[in-house]
């Protein structure tokens, strides 16, 4: 028999011997991450089960990102209550409120490696997929069967090929790349498949690039997004941790659903209009379209990649003033690098807020929520209708280069033509 | 699983779950105040409506977005049965069958369904008869795995006998 990537993690983690597509396994996680969720419905329903203990204290990670420091009182409860399920049920990993979003955070301290299963409270925990894992978002009631039994129901995914050659051009960056794709292939193309990204294209792109391609697999519907290994990944893995771990590759004979190729050096600046991940214009069609407020931050685009390039565009140089800027670094480990490289300094001499590592905006929460027909240039996923405030706002999803490019003008910018 | 009856409530493709419970309402506390805001970004009075409809019929990409299962709750807070649609979103499916919600998907004809109409499923059959328009219409049979799941009224009770 050959196998995709899925299916092998799949095969590995449970006791079924065959495995095919649509199939109907048990399997058992390595590690489950979860986030405010907890003091939502997942506490609530824990208690529907009445037992005093999880399965393992040690393969939970948990850490408070979308709404910290707590701002509203209802937050602070809900921090109150993580807190106190936290220390009930002994987690080992407790992040804490300091470390910043909890998509950048887990890969950091090393807990995503290759060939493992992890689930999350949060749909973009397929982001993990950048380091040659199968990881995915569940829902509270999911949380609690893994939290009791270590187990979960998974239906076997069909699997999609998806070839990258070529390097992206400058000024083009991979957000650009999983946005073409969504708008071509629609944000239905891909509900419970896996996407397993192949060819040189995607050895070029580097590991901050990837987190981003796979954190928005999710806005095509699929269920997971998996990275290949190489070298890149090695060095990346080598300062992360410590522990033992097995590259896995699919097998030559594995059998696709289907097969899609993208050249990268075709790929051009693009957003999301208003008000779907899929609604697709490239930068030409959009360009000049006035906006009131720039994001950069999220689990999508708040790395050292995206602030360095939106620090070479602002470098000397002033925002629109009639402009917002707000800039999110998705770590604090992020933050910190940033202000040892002076892009903090860059940023906050052109105009804009930087704020502590959150989830903050990008859900509407806190620290640059929008206000009635404000219209926001984002590098966030997610453009729903009320996403970064008021229901009349408007939200387009774009790259942190075009983030910046458009800070400075007030309106929908090419970076290619300030980089 | 007996059938559901019930008069229907009509949305449209890629219903998401900011849609079904926005941001700004998931850190409220209290699960019944946080259901008097559903889908009030596409319909403000959602949820005095659905005192009469027990049945919402979508269209496709049904529960995009973020894992949050409030988003099945506050429709099980309403009374609602039922969710049909042209398809579903793989977390929100999930959602839904774990909670004991039956999520139906049926790839439904404009026309088919009117807001409003009085329908009856037969979750075992596999149909939906429009009675209102006198229609039927067969759904793909949920598998055995998931009916389970559903009969026994959601994941958490067949856990608990599991750990019994
Ligand atoms: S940054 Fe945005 S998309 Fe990412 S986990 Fe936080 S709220 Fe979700």
């Amino acid at each position: 028999m050959s196998f995709t990537i899925a299916e092998k993690v799949l095969r590995a983690h449970s006791s079924a011997e065959e495995i095919s597509p649509g199939q109907f396994i048990e399997a058992n996680i390595d590690l489950i991450m979860v986030h405010e969720q907890l003091g939502g419905r997942i506490h609530l329903e824990y208690e529907k089960l009445g037992i005093d203990y999880v399965w393992d204290p040690n393969k939970i990670f948990f850490i408070l990102d979308h709404w910290v420091p707590a701002p509203t009182i209802n937050a602070a409860r809900m921090h109150q209550d993580c807190i106190k399920f936290a220390e009930k049920y002994k987690f080992v990993h407790n992040m804490g409120i300091d470390k910043g979003i909890c998509h950048q955070v887990l890969p950091e301290l090393g807990f995503s490696r290759p060939g493992m299963l992890i689930v999350g409270s949060d749909s973009h925990t397929t982001t993990y997929g950048a380091f040659n894992c199968l990881s995915t978002g569940i829902g509270a009631t999911d949380v609690s069967v893994v939290f009791a039994t270590g187990q979960l129901w998974f239906k076997v995914p069909e699997s999609i090929k998806v070839n990258l050659h070529g390097r992206l051009n400058k000024g083009v960056m991979s957000k650009d790349f999983i946005l073409t794709m969504i708008g071509e292939i629609s944000t239905k193309g891909a509900i419970y498949k896996a996407l397993e990204f192949h060819g040189t294209g995607s050895s070029w792109l580097s590991i901050d690039s990837r987190m981003t391609v796979a954190n928005m697999v999710v806005e095509a519907g699929a269920k997971f997004g998996i990275f290949l290994s190489d070298e890149k990944l090695k060095s990346w893995l080598s300062q992360r941790t410590n522990q033992s771990y097995k590259f896995v590759k699919p097998d030559e004979k594995a059998e696709y659903e289907k097969e899609l190729n993208y050249n990268l050096s075709n790929i051009v600046p693009v957003v999301a209009k208003p008000s779907n991940p899929g609604n697709i214009a490239t930068i030409e069609e959009v360009q000049g379209e006035e906006i009131d407020q720039a994001f950069l931050g999220s689990c999508t685009n708040g790395r050292m990649e995206d602030l360095r390039i939106a620090a070479k565009i602002l470098k000397g140089k002033k925002i629109n003033p009639k402009t917002k800027l707000i800039i999110t670094p998705a770590s604090k480990e992020i933050y910190m690098n940033a202000i040892a490289e002076g892009l903090i300094e860059i940023f906050m001499n052109a105009g804009a807020v930087v704020t502590h590592s959150t989830c903050g905006a990008c859900i509407g929460g806190h620290l640059g929520v929008l206000g009635p027909d404000e219209r926001c240039i984002s590098s966030t996923n997610r453009n729903f209708v009320g996403r970064m405030g008021d229901p009349t706002s408007e939200v387009f999803l774009a790259s942190p280069a075009t983030v910046a490019a458009s800070a400075l003008t007030g309106k929908i910018s090419d970076p290619r033509e300030v980089l | 699983m007996g059938d559901i009856e019930g008069q229907i409530y009509i949305l449209g493709d890629d219903i998401n779950t900011d849609d079904i419970v926005p941001s700004y309402i998931l850190t409220e506390r209290d699960p019944n105040e946080m259901a008097k805001h559903t889908l009030e970004v596409i319909d403000p009075n959602f949820s005095q409506k659905s005192t009469m409809r027990s049945i919402i019929v979508g269209g496709s990409n049904f529960g995009t977005g973020s894992s949050r299962e409030e988003a099945v709750n506050v429709f099980k807070i309403l009374g609602i049965k039922a969710i049909v649609a042209k398809s579903f979103s793989r977390i929100y499916f999930r959602n839904l069958i774990n909670n004991g919600l039956a999520g139906i998907e049926c790839d439904w004809e404009e026309g088919t369904f009117s807001d409003g109409d009085k329908v009856q499923i037969s979750i075992d059959k596999g149909i939906i008869f429009n009675k209102t328009k006198d229609v039927k219409l067969k759904f793909k049979k949920l598998p055995q795995f998931l009916k389970e799941i559903l009969d026994s009224g959601g994941i958490l009770n067949q856990v608990k006998n599991k750990l019994k």
